[in-house]
């Protein structure tokens, strides 16, 4: 059954991103928003907006039985979540599901194995993903250390069976380190939690945060490549690219293949993503996690591959197999996506709502804005400080960053302090340039400099 | 009479979390610097500090309202 209108569940880029897909494919348009948010630009693009309560997410964009009853109310046959708030939330899928609508994304059963870190871990062994890996749970003493660290291989990191958030981690590369690190993690497990059980897990060196990019249709998936994500602070991504450039070929098609194996394993339906931690020196990658829905960085893949993600999973959600073949699906070029937050980068980061003033977003050949502001847009203080994301695309990696570079000097956001400065520093970096950086690249980085708008 | 103003515009929290005590309380002592309020905004929380010192009159905005940039939270006496 094709979809013919669609209740937008979101708020900010995606929604007026997911607008637009769904008019072009001739869906008619509901969209969501809060009492805050009654003058965002996806309400004025979309063919019709409801309110759905007031500004605070949880009496709004995460409340299950008001987004479900304005959806149901404004007689839409699909709901379409974006990313955040509901997008992952299985019992929200089956509400809509309940209610008669389609969900725009994987069925529930999926969204919660995938989302269950155990047993996506267990689904991707089951298809011959490789995970990080680690011991088989606790283990007992030095002697079943050393053993299981012989199967895992070094270096390895003890961790507290009862810890969290990195505590009393401790690194060992051989067996002599772990015969004089093992106690010492026991000890301090003990003294900390109360319980000096531990475990062993392979450490990644330098990794590199590494995405595939997948579509389904519920019997057949295909994969759009991948993209690096490695630039982050407090884990939060900032620059995003496609194709990785770390990658050979030969490893990029082992690491697609598996993602396509993963995702047929479990019906996949809709667009998700498939992490990875990719280790350079061994040219190792491991899964981590899924995410079962669209992303912020999706545009880097739609501008190498051509595919437009939004349309497909929207085609699927209603039913039609996917349009897409593998062998058609070719990478062109490279593409890096920065986000334009509301935020300044010369004071730790503030967050910066404001009214916007004068606007001058790039265009041209190679360019693209996915964003929720215009001129005279006030932006709410309740919600993330995602204003945009400035897309550039060129015949190599290099040209990609000169375009970046030049598209970010013509970009003008008055009246509030954004992320730009950040990315003019990053796309002159010659680390960043030569494409040498990892997860805990920028954090450093950051310390060292002053991000002052010129 | 003094008064402590929201420093950002976003949503003014009392209590370090649900089910907390509050900071402060209608007739409490502030010294300057003290602690009154969180405020969230885009989805970072800032503390909201007294610039005067002084005993909190009353607040002017209740737990998790949405506030302006400059919007008077409490009026202290004295």
């Amino acid at each position: 059954m094709a979809i013919r209108r669609l209740f937008i569940a979101n708020r900010g880029e995606i929604a007026v991103r997911v607008v637009r897909s769904a008019k072009a494919l001739g869906i008619e348009t509901v969209q969501a928003h809060s009492e805050a948010d009654a003058e965002m630009l996806a309400v004025r693009l979309a063919d019709r907006a409801v309110c759905i309560g007031p500004a605070a997410a949880r009496h709004s964009y995460l409340n299950i039985d008001a987004v479900v009853g304005a959806a149901r109310d404004a007689g839409c046959d699909a709901v379409h979540p974006g990313y955040g708030f509901l997008a992952e939330n299985a019992a929200f899928a089956e509400a809509v599901e309940a209610a008669g609508m389609i969900f725009v994304g994987p069925s529930p059963d999926t969204i919660r194995t995938m989302g269950d870190k155990a047993a996506a871990r267990a689904a991707a062994i089951a298809a011959g993903v490789p995970v990080v890996p680690g011991s088989d749970g606790r283990l007992a003493d030095v002697a079943a250390a050393v053993e299981a660290a012989e199967a895992i291989g070094y270096p390895v990191m003890i961790k507290a069976a009862a810890g969290g958030g990195g505590r009393g981690i401790r690194v060992a590369d051989s067996a002599d380190d772990l015969r004089r690190l093992v106690p010492q993690a026991q000890a301090e497990a003990q003294a900390a939690f109360g319980d000096g059980g531990f475990y062993l897990e392979r450490v990644v060196r330098d990794a590199r945060h590494i995405e595939v990019q997948i579509v389904g249709d519920g019997s057949r998936a295909v994969h759009c490549f991948e993209r690096e994500c490695s630039l982050q602070r407090r884990r939060q991504k900032v620059w995003e690219e496609a194709p990785a450039a770390c990658l050979d070929d030969a490893t990029r098609a082992e690491l697609c293949r598996s993602a396509v194996a993963l995702a047929e394993s479990v019906g996949y339906r809709g667009a998700g993503t498939l992490e990875y931690l990719y280790e350079p020196a061994t040219g190792a990658f491991f899964f981590i996690e899924m995410n079962t829905r669209i992303q912020v960085e999706h545009p880097v893949t739609e501008m190498v591959t051509g595919v437009d993600l939004i349309a497909e999973m929207i085609r699927v959600a209603g039913g039609a197999p996917l349009s897409l073949r593998q062998e058609d699906i070719r990478l062109t070029g490279h593409a890096v996506e920065v986000r334009i937050n509301a935020e300044d980068p010369a004071n730790n980061f503030m967050p910066f709502p404001g009214v916007v003033g004068a606007l001058s977003i790039p265009e041209g050949e190679g360019l693209r804005f996915d964003g929720m502001i215009y001129e005279g847009y006030a932006i709410p203080p309740f919600y993330d400080s995602l204003l945009g994301k400035l897309i550039v695309h060129g015949p190599d990696r290099a040209a990609a960053i000169d375009r970046l570079a030049a598209a970010l000097r013509d970009l003008r956001v008055d009246g509030v302090k954004t992320t730009a400065p950040l990315h003019v520093a990053l796309a002159a970096d010659p680390a960043v340039r030569a494409g040498d950086f990892h997860t805990q690249f920028l954090e450093p980085w950051l310390a060292g400099r002053s991000l002052a708008a010129e | 009479m003094p008064e402590i103003r929201s420093p950002l515009p976003g949503t003014f929290y009392r209590a370090a979390a649900p089910g907390e005590p509050p900071f402060k309380k209608e007739g409490d002592a502030v010294a300057v610097g003290d602690v009154i309020g969180l405020v969230e905004v885009m989805k970072s929380f800032m503390e909201v500090k007294a610039d005067a010192a002084g005993t909190i009159a009353r607040f002017l905005v209740e737990n998790e309202q949405p506030v302006t940039a400059g919007a008077v939270l409490a009026e202290l006496e004295g």
